[in-house]
């Protein structure tokens, strides 16, 4: 059988996603793969429908909402001193409960080699957080650099588009090595060094505390990804997506795909910030009638607004069966 | 054999790979400089052990009822989101009176207790708690810091109005000037700016006025019938003296991390 947590976990640590063989599929999925063709009413009528069909906004407006009020909510907490969310994104109180980002807490006690009793607590807390709410949907949902690159990324598109620039993709192994080199980096020199270098933390603070000169480096980070390769450092590089990965693989919180819905159109792999983790869409790939959709899924939902089939949900594993 | 395609993937990756540690290379170079400089909030830890320790949240620059407190900029290379306190500009005045900084890290870089296997220099350590003279009359009139910041030194005694015989009329600084702190006079609480508070001196005393900690600066006649400010051992370093001192530039300053007796 197909195992699907590994290959979410091969596709996280960035190899490429395996094709199933046709002994790994569901014989159920197998029929729907060859009997797909032959409704072809159906088909006709969907390609009708079709041009009718308004992409959706839906999820993407309620998850902007999110992350600007997330945002909103550090800041107005020190402004207004109504002390609500306390700190920025790397460490925080939430009405007084300590939360610390995972890629953070790990920096710190690789640098530090003491884990105090608040580190643990902090780091225990988010952890369970994000197994509930599904791991990279920190990314998505949380980190202002991500609605920053979002919207850069149409830039990029546009002059895409216009054969201005380019896309150049990268190994997507490169986070893998990043990963342990700044965990490698931390324990060797005794600095964090990636919240140098981080943009998540940079931008936090300074929405926060005030601007200042480290919104060069995350400028010159939107720029690189405008004119040479889109979304590279969500894609690419960011150690952060690779943590709340590993913890979005135990979650239930999940994209759903249903086979027998999609058309296969390829809509969703075209939004999508991690397209391998649709690998499942193409044709003929999907083992199963229903799939859950990997640990490296931002659980951002544009796939979710854009399919014309509905054919990706947002699902809660588990809790689906019982509804 | 690879694709052409995918060879040159490969080779943008290394490129990407040794840019980012370039990057980090680069951002190493101001850190140094940038450490020996900076006044850190009180109950850090030793410079090295406090930049691995911080995690670069600001919870403790929240917390300063004073904002004292200022996260460092990528100027100071790993020391970035770092906090420090410039004293001139405002000093830490303990008018939290439970240091609240201290309080407030999630991470141990500022702490009450330092781990047993953590280096404490010599000269850091205070002879005896510090008493804070906004508390004396509390049951428990003590900080709860066992180390200094670093040490108060007169380092510009040419410029002492003391050491001229000059006395201080209005307020301790310049126009403009918007440090705060506490007078327990006015508000134990409230901290005002230290500008509407002047003062009337007929020999300049401010930076022993001002000065939050019992017994930690006094002033004593020189041979030639002046007055000069003498730093004594209970000196923290929190850097009051220095935001209060009239004349520009600062004839006190704090020495960052600067043991008892200062050399």
């Amino acid at each position: 059988m197909h195992n699907r947590f590994s290959e979410s976990w091969r596709q996280l640590l960035g190899l490429k996603p395996r094709k199933p063989e046709a002994e790994q599929q569901k014989t159920e999925a197998q029929v729907i793969h060859r009997t797909k063709r032959e409704d072809k009413a159906r088909i006709e009528a969907f390609k009708a429908h079709r041009a009718d069909i308004v992409r959706a906004t839906r999820w993407r407006n309620r998850r902007w909402a999110v992350l600007i009020v997330t945002n909103l909510l550090f800041v107005l907490s020190f402004w207004l001193d109504i002390q609500m969310l306390e700190g920025s994104l790397t460490a925080s109180r939430f009405l007084g409960f300590h939360m610390i980002d995972l890629n953070a807490a790990l920096q710190v006690a690789l640098a530090h080699k003491h884990i105090p009793i608040n580190l643990i607590i902090g780091t225990v807390t988010i952890f369970l957080f994000w197994v509930l709410l599904g791991g990279r949907a920190f990314c998505s949902w949380v980190c202002p650099y991500h609605l920053l690159a979002e919207w850069t990324e149409r830039l990029h598109l546009y002059l895409a588009e216009r054969k201005i620039v380019s896309d150049h993709a990268f190994h997507r192994g490169l986070r893998s090595v990043l990963w342990l080199l700044f965990a490698a980096l931390a324990l060797i020199s005794g600095y964090t060094v990636f919240e140098t270098l981080s943009p998540t933390g940079i931008l936090s603070r300074a929405l926060i505390y005030g601007p200042g000169l480290g919104l060069a480096w995350v400028l010159l980070l939107l720029l690189f990804e405008i004119a040479y390769s889109r979304r590279a450092w969500c894609r690419y590089f960011c150690p952060i997506g690779l943590t709340y990965g590993a913890v979005g693989s135990l979650s239930p919180l999940q994209i759903g795909y249903h086979l027998d819905s999609c058309f296969h159109e390829g809509d969703c792999r075209k939004v999508c910030l991690v397209p391998h983790v649709l690998d499942c869409v193409i044709k003929g790939r999907a083992s199963d009638t229903h799939i859950n959709i990997g640990a490296d899924c931002t659980r951002c939902g544009l796939c979710v607004d854009t399919c014309p089939t509905g054919s990706l949900r947002f699902e809660v594993r588990g809790l689906q069966n019982l509804l | 054999m690879a694709k052409p395609s995918e060879r040159r993937r490969f080779l943008r990756t290394g490129l990407g790979l040794a840019a980012l540690l370039g990057a980090s290379g680069i951002a190493w170079l101001p850190t140094p400089a940038a450490s020996t400089h900076r006044l850190r909030p009180p109950g850090a830890l030793e410079e090295q052990d406090f930049l691995s320790a911080c995690i670069k949240c600001g919870q403790c620059v929240q917390v300063c009822p004073v904002a004292a407190l200022k996260l460092a900029d990528l100027g100071d290379g790993y020391g970035i989101g770092a906090p420090y306190i410039d004293a001139r500009a405002q000093a830490c005045d303990f008018s939290c009176d439970a240091v609240q900084c201290i309080l407030a890290c999630p991470t141990g870089a500022l702490t009450y207790h330092k781990p047993m296997d953590l280096p404490v220099r010599t000269g850091m350590p205070v002879a005896a708690p510090p008493v804070l003279l906004a508390k004396k009359q509390d049951p428990e009139p003590t900080l709860n810091l066992k180390e200094r910041m670093g040490v108060a030194v007169l380092i510009r005694p040419e410029l002492c109005l003391a050491r001229q015989g000059k006395g201080h009329q209005g307020p301790a600084r310049g126009a403009g000037f918007s440090g705060r702190m506490r007078f327990m006079a006015v508000d134990r609480w409230k901290p005002i700016p230290l500008n509407e508070h002047p003062f009337d001196v007929a020999i300049c005393d401010l930076c022993v006025r001002t000065c939050p900690i019992e017994g930690a600066i006094r002033l004593i006649p020189l041979a030639d019938g002046k007055m000069t400010p003498e730093v004594l051992e209970p000196c923290l370093g929190c850097g009051v003296c220095e935001m209060a001192c009239p004349t520009e530039p600062a004839a006190i300053e704090i020495k960052p991390r600067q043991g008892w007796p200062h050399a």
